[in-house]
């Protein structure tokens, strides 16, 4: 048995993982996609049912992770191939060519300040931009970037074999950190147990057509909505609508975009939409005090512990507007957004003409580019291809191979608690097989 | 190089410029429509209860008769009418019990004795030809009279492209095909969010309240988006858009897509059919 | 607008009847309400379409007194956006179809407007007459 686990996957879940199983003295190799950790939770403004600042509550174990003597972080990484077994498995892991030698790069920011070229950032669900070159957000952790080679100018006249152009990264950076050469590279690891915390992606608005199916700017996702709620976000925390940057009056909530849809999404309801939208009304609210947020619902499912309580404080202290009847068509009006929505409660068909509508649409199993999940191994995965435990009621953690568990959203939608919970769980088991050897 | 072609009964009656147009421009195009030799009234409706056979056998008889042809392919203009006999193939494709039926009722009558279904016919609609076989650039290279930015508001209504798991002709949420339509005969097409909506269709038969409402909606809609006319391949509709605008100084004509590909092919007035309408779509064209 | 349910009600002839003759399972229907979100004719109605099925899954007859099952246009907008594919156009079909078993007679040829025969569509007449008389 190699006493050290490799954790697939630097969200919460992954980050917790790796803290447990550092702490108890074991080295863990950590590999996560983007160019920092921290997840989908790093983007959230605050969290429910508390309103504690998301990064706030999240830095001090990302900077754990960070700073940890048993954690090696591989960052803009993937794993390539797993072989072996419970005890020894290779692991071959991709380090993607950032451009950035990041062990001379201090994180300073000058080059994405000097960087001409723009592009949408995904970090910001569309609502925000970034260059060329790149930190996810201003707090990312690591704080060092990487170049996007679809949006920089250089690097794509160096493809296409003409004079290379701009460079002013190169230029401005005090280190001499930018390296257009760089290749990627492959490591190998041998780890006797691993966790896959790759978590979770959206339901895109493009399949959503009846829904304007991205086309209408001031419709956006709630992850979008949730950067326009951050003060670190692209407007500071100020509610700006896409369009024309105005405050929205209007905003209209729509829950279970996408889910609980066998027929035109996904069959599985994404468990924390609505306690997040009831949290992004009363946060909306609070910054917009004329406001008024609707929310369109099908059911409220508040199970988890100050959950309900949670949700009356919307409905009853915010003057959150709750409609039972799920949004049938949005469209665009002049500069009004008009929502088709229902009371089923009253027998009414509702229309409102929104400023601004925020989608909760449906979690999904994240997948990398390439498509594939874990190469070299055959997890099992259930009909909407999230990971399937070997044993849904007792084994939550556990997936179909020995050695290998698995914590967080990647095994279904779920709330930070529950994720923070099965991240150890899966620890544990870690540790579990490292005691007996 | 025909088509089999069902025109329906309202295309042979009180909408005979839809069908003058249409056969004009196919003729035109090179993919002319012949009229199947025997044909009957769809039923104006898909039957909808799923005990109603004798309900089916009108539009099944339509497909046999095309099939006696020996054409695979049978194509219409009516929207209604393309609903019920499409619906009408995918029901016996999936219910070969109704095929039964269907041939056995068939097959008493002296008259179609010998004919039996046997689901070679596709049907198909004539703006599908269009843009499958013969393609929008190919469309666009035959107009000799561009529309020269003309504002026409596309208006798809409903059975056109609904239900689409049995339709499939075009997504019923962001359709494109009259749009893409509209740009190969140099017209410029209007978004509109009313595009899908019902006009009211057999309701102006017990409630003709409701038609008139939702028909203003939608004319209201295309011109506040600042469409000059309204295109449309449903004589229903075209109906219900047109008669609410009835007396109107300041009406959008509502032609059928047939008479606006005439005047961009350049053809005569006869072949345009542009008469007919309460609101007057000749004044739209130059000359 | 109280009722009575009964395992008569809920499992008995009438919903049966309703789901034969439409070919659906009206307990596949949540009530999620998005046929009545995006219904046309919504503003002409008594009961909303979701409320129709409703009715129909606890067996309440007097579902057939509703105006809704006179005005649903066939417009199919609500089945193509169900999340659980309830064909309601179906559904609506059924209901008619008993009430008019029943007795119901909700279009005479004699009623007819003169303008309408003269200026509208026969197809308009034809499908009127096909979901409107027995």
């Amino acid at each position: 048995m190699i006493n050290k686990a490799l954790v697939i996957g630097a969200g919460i879940a992954g980050i917790q993982t790796a803290l447990d199983i550092a702490n108890s003295g074991h080295q863990v190799a950590l590999v996560e996609r983007q160019p920092s950790i921290g997840g989908h939770m790093a983007q959230l403004s605050e969290t429910f049912p508390t309103l504690d600042c998301s990064q706030c509550i999240m830095t001090p174990r990302t900077v754990e992770v960070g700073h940890h003597e048993n954690i090696k972080l591989y960052m803009y990484s993937q794993v390539a191939e797993v072989s072996g077994s419970l005890g020894d498995f290779a692991v071959k892991i991709r380090q993607r060519t950032k451009y950035v030698n990041w062990d001379a790069c201090t994180g300073c920011g000058v080059c994405q300040e000097k960087c001409p070229w723009k592009a949408p950032a995904e970090f910001d669900r569309g609502v925000g931009t970034r260059k060329a070159i790149y930190t996810l957000s201003p707090q990312a952790v690591p704080n060092k970037p990487v170049i996007n080679p679809q949006v920089c100018v250089r690097l794509q006249s160096i493809a296409k074999g003409e004079k290379p152009k701009c460079g002013a990264c190169l230029k401005f950076c005090p280190t001499n950190s930018i390296d257009f050469e760089q290749k990627e590279s492959f490591v190998e690891e041998h780890v006797g147990a691993i966790v896959v915390a790759t978590g979770f992606d959206l339901f895109p608005q493009t399949k959503l057509p009846e829904y304007g199916g991205g086309k209408v700017p001031d419709v956006i996702d709630a992850l979008a909505f949730e950067r326009l709620l951050s003060a670190s976000g692209p407007t500071g925390g100020k509610v700006k609508r896409p369009s024309d940057g105005q405050e929205p009056r209007e905003v209209v909530f729509v829950q279970c975009s996408g889910s609980r849809d066998p027929e035109h999404g996904v069959p599985y309801c994404s468990k924390f939409c609505c306690m997040y939208t009831a949290k992004q009304a009363i946060l909306y609210k609070h910054r917009v005090h004329s406001g008024q947020p609707y929310v369109f619902y099908i059911d409220i499912r508040a199970g988890g512990k100050g959950y309900e309580e949670f949700i009356n404080r919307a409905q009853q202290d915010e003057g959150v507007v709750y409609l039972r009847g799920k949004v049938s068509k949005i469209f665009r009006d002049g500069d009004k957004v008009m929502v088709w929505g229902s009371d089923t409660l009253s027998g009414r068909k509702v229309e409102v003409a929104a400023d601004l509508v925020v989608l909760s649409v449906a979690a999904v199993p994240a997948i990398s580019e390439n498509g594939c999940r874990v190469p070299g191994l055959d997890l099992t995965l259930d009909e909407n291809g999230f990971y399937q435990p070997s044993e849904s009621e007792l084994s939550p953690v556990e997936s179909n191979i020995p050695g290998v568990f698995l914590a967080g959203a990647g095994i279904g939608p779920k709330d930070i608690p529950e994720t923070v919970a099965q991240a150890s769980g899966a620890a544990a088991k870690v540790l579990t097989l490292f005691r007996r050897g | 190089m025909g088509t089999p072609y069902f025109p329906g009964c309202t295309l042979a009656t009180k909408a005979k410029n839809y069908d003058t147009s249409g056969r004009a421009v196919a003729a035109a195009l090179g993919m002319p429509l012949d009229e199947l030799p025997d044909w009957q009234c769809c039923g104006a409706t898909f039957p909808l209860a799923t005990d109603n056979t004798m309900a089916l056998i009108a539009p099944a008889r339509v497909l046999i008769q095309a099939e006696q042809t020996g054409a695979d392919k049978i194509t219409t203009l009516c929207a209604i009418c393309y609903n019920v006999l499409k619906r009408t193939e995918t029901t016996l494709r999936k219910h070969p019990e109704q095929i039964e039926r269907i041939n056995w009722f068939v097959s008493t009558d002296e008259t179609t004795a010998g004919q039996t279904y046997t689901g070679r016919v596709q049907v198909t609609h004539f703006l599908q030809q269009l843009r499958d076989d013969l393609g929008w650039k190919a469309l666009g290279e035959k107009v000799t009279q561009p529309l020269k930015g003309l504002k026409v508001a596309p208006y798809y209504g409903c059975l056109l492209l609904r239900p689409p798991a049995e339709i499939g002709l075009d997504d019923p949420d962001q359709p494109v095909i009259l749009a893409d339509f509209l740009a190969a005969l140099g017209a410029e097409p209007v978004d509109f969010p009313y595009k899908g909506e019902c006009c009211g269709s057999y309701l102006v038969v017990n409630k003709p309240d409701v038609p008139t409402a939702l028909s203003g909606t939608i004319v209201e809609s295309a011109a506040k988006h600042g469409a000059q006319a309204l295109v449309t391949a449903c004589p229903l509709c075209q109906y219900n858009l047109d008669v609410k605008q009835k007396g109107s100084s300041r009406g959008v004509p509502v032609l059928y897509f047939t008479q606006l590909l005439a005047v961009a092919l350049g053809l005569s007035s006869e072949a345009r059919a542009l008469d007919g309408h309460y609101i007057n779509p000749a004044t739209l064209f130059a000359q | 607008m109280r009722i009575l349910l009964s395992a008569e009600t809920v499992h008995g002839d009438f919903v049966k009847q309703i789901e034969e003759i439409s070919g659906q399972d009206l307990l596949a229907c949540n009530q999620c309400g998005k046929c009545s979100s995006g219904c046309p004719v919504a503003f002409a109605l008594d009961l909303l379409p979701n409320q129709v099925i409703r009715m129909a899954q606890l067996g309440q007859e007097d579902v057939l007194q509703a105006q809704t099952i006179w005005t649903c246009a066939s417009c199919q907008t609500c089945v193509s956006r169900c999340p659980k594919n309830v064909d309601l156009p179906r559904v609506m079909e059924a209901l008619r179809q008993i009430a008019m078993e029943r007795g119901t007679t909700p279009l005479y040829v004699a009623e007819l407007r003169p303008d309408l025969v003269t200026d509208a569509p026969q197809m308009a007449i034809i499908g009127g007459f096909r979901k409107f008389t027995s």
